[in-house]
């Protein structure tokens, strides 16, 4: 089932939690939800749900205006952040209660319910604690049932509200993988929320990146990881360097350095700011040639395959930390150790012209 | 010894212990063993016909059915106001709030001569039930009536809190699964709720058999009709029978005593089906 978001927005008071939405989820896509807490993901969610109303703007599923129907007739499937198990059934019975809800003529018969009940719990791999009741569970197996019994009354959509957001890191690894290989299977078109941009990009189709009740950017991983449309999502999807500077017809004088930046032939001395990612940072021994940056090794730390170094540019009022990634072989090569000299370049950078860092509160 | 006291890393369990078993011993334990000590001055048919003399026999009968009515209409009535404070913002919330506790904070003759006056024949609200011939004040029905205002505050202030902490992602996935109000409250709220009800029914089950103030002014005290066994026991002291007070007392007691053993078993039971935080 696909689900459309038109001019939706919403105003708790005077905050608005919500700016005008639109969106489109595909049928059968799983689509993160990922922002800083207030961004306003998790209202988007609750309206797609019923469980929350809109201002103004509607909900359409399948091009079916839904705005104004209920919670029990939208034929969602909802999983919360903290579970929300019923503690006084087993998880049988919490896995059976969207069947036995239902209204005498549409209810399966008891031999039916087991059947599907059953079959959940081993979807979930759980099977052997259906006797159990929710407190007896972790944490992890508890947000298994509470999926299981969100896909008892066959949804058409998925909703999941940071559901490994009260997990251990552990868990939470093996939780992603499991729901990423579940959607694999059953392809039910799903949203999910989160604030953990690590989880966004390891497990979503595409990803909306929403700040502020408003959204920054619609991707898959690859293009928001790649191709951040502003800054804001350039700091909030992973580790970044920032630097100041000044574009003039195509070129940037950014710390020092000079960089050709031919998309920003037009710009006339403006202000910007830069980012390059760590692992976009090139480190020489020796300045060939080129321009580049004398920076002093404050502290490496080369656990797994990937090396990173922290590195101190400038004297002491104006000192910077610059992040840098490289890789083992080439940290090798460079024999570094802490308090040595090293020259830097950014290999690839984005810059933002007519940007100042105080635009960028989150 | 050595197996019965175990090492925890909180200090003063003796000195705990001791004072706890102390205290209890001095303010329940002794009085209560008193009443039976004395009520042994009796021969056992000497005791036997005194305790189930007629009048006595009514007197139970009004004492302990009065009492379990109000304990029941209390858990109903008691649950509906605790979900409405509990539930709905409404003005002057506050204020219902607080008279809830009223019931707790009056002297009871104050409450038993107020529902007298408005219960009376002639009192407001008794003006419009003696035309329809229900007379509540001077018979049992006024017993019922004084049992069920002091009884209201205990199921109230148990089931509230438990209410509040309800959470509300409970309900919105119950509805999300399809589950109508009514089975939502039947199979998540009610289940939660029902140790804490059970509890305040208890509590107002056990003030009500104890109750004596508010009684005696509406019961009119009628003999074989409305009279309550505390009374009776007040009466048998006034004529210097001390030890046929007491049997009637021991009696009481026992009886008491079963039923909260009953009642906490139920409680024990309806905690142990899983419902646990």
């Amino acid at each position: 089932m696909s689900i459309e978001i038109r001019n939706l927005s919403r105003q708790f008071g005077s905050f608005v939690a919500l700016h005008n939405i639109n969106l489109q989820v595909n049928p059968g896509e799983l689509l993160a939800l990922l922002g800083p807490s207030g961004s306003g993901k998790t209202t988007l969610l609750r309206i797609i749900a019923g469980l929350e109303t809109a201002d103004s703007g509607q909900v359409l599923f399948n091009q079916e205006d839904s705005t104004t129907k209920h919670v029990r007739d939208r034929h969602v499937g909802f999983v919360f952040q903290h579970y929300a198990l019923f503690r006084n059934m087993t998880i049988f019975e919490n896995v059976a209660f969207g069947l036995r809800v239902r209204p005498r003529k549409e209810r399966p018969n008891t031999r039916e319910i087991n059947r599907r009940v059953t079959e959940l719990l081993q979807l979930v791999q759980l099977d052997w604690l259906a006797d159990r009741y929710p407190h007896q569970l972790s944490g992890g197996q508890r947000q298994r049932i509470a999926l299981a019994r969100a896909l008892a009354v066959e949804p058409s959509v998925l909703l999941l509200d940071e559901p490994f957001g009260a997990l251990d890191a552990k868990v939470r690894k093996e939780l992603r993988a499991w729901l990423r290989k579940l959607h694999n299977d059953m392809h039910i078109t799903s949203v999910f929320v989160t604030h953990d941009q690590e989880e966004a990009l390891e497990v979503a189709d595409r990803i909306v990146i929403m700040n502020r009740g408003r959204i920054e950017q619609i991707g898959t991983p690859d293009e928001v990881y790649e191709k951040p449309a502003n800054p804001f999502v350039y700091e909030f999807l992973g580790h970044v360097n920032l630097f100041h500077g000044r574009v003039h017809h195509g070129q940037a004088w950014i710390s020092g350095l000079k960089i050709d930046v031919p998309e920003h032939a037009a710009a006339e001395d403006l202000n910007a700011i830069a980012y390059v990612r760590p692992h976009d940072i090139e480190v020489s021994r020796a300045i060939n040639g080129e321009s580049a940056l004398a920076v002093h090794v404050v502290h490496i730390l080369s656990i797994g395959p990937v090396v990173r170094l922290e590195l101190m540019y400038g004297d002491n009022p104006t000192q910077h930390t610059i992040h840098a990634a490289i890789s083992k072989e080439h940290f090798r090569e460079l024999q570094l150790v802490k308090g040595d000299q090293v020259f830097i370049k950014p290999r690839r950078l984005a810059l933002f012209p007519n940007h100042d860092q105080e635009q960028l509160i989150y | 010894m050595s197996t019965f006291k175990q090492y925890s890393v909180l200090p003063g369990f003796n000195l705990a212990l001791g004072f706890t078993l102390l205290y209890l011993s001095l303010v329940v334990l002794i009085p209560l063993s008193a009443a039976f000590i004395h009520s042994a001055k009796l021969t056992w048919p000497e005791f036997w016909s005194t305790v189930t003399a007629p009048r006595v026999i009514a007197s139970y009968r009004l004492t302990f059915g009065a009492s379990f009515a109000a304990a029941v209409v209390n858990a109903f009535f008691g649950l509906l106001v605790a979900w409405v404070l509990v539930r709905y913002p409404f003005p002057g919330k506050r204020l219902v709030d607080a008279l809830i506790d009223l019931p707790f904070a009056l002297p009871t003759s104050v409450a038993g001569i107020t529902l007298t006056a408005i219960y009376a024949g002639n009192g407001w609200i008794g003006q419009y039930l003696e035309p329809l011939g229900i007379k509540v004040a001077f018979t049992p029905i006024g017993v019922f009536v004084a049992l069920t205002f002091i009884g209201l505050p205990f199921v109230v202030r148990t089931v509230q809190p438990v209410l509040e902490d309800i959470e509300k992602e409970l309900e919105e996935a119950a509805a999300m699964l399809g589950a109508t109000r009514w089975q939502i409250f039947r199979r998540i709220i009610f289940p939660t709720i029902l140790p804490a009800l059970t509890t305040g029914f208890a509590l107002a089950f056990a003030r009500a058999i104890g109750e004596y103030g508010s009684v005696i002014f509406i019961a009119g005290n009628i003999p074989m009709i409305s009279e309550i066994t505390p009374l009776l026991i007040i009466t048998k002291l006034e004529q210097y029978d001390y030890t046929g007070a007491t049997a009637i007392a021991v009696v009481m007691l026992v009886i008491s005593f079963i039923l909260l053993l009953i009642i906490n078993l139920l409680q024990w039971w309806v905690h142990h089906r899983g419902i646990k935080v």
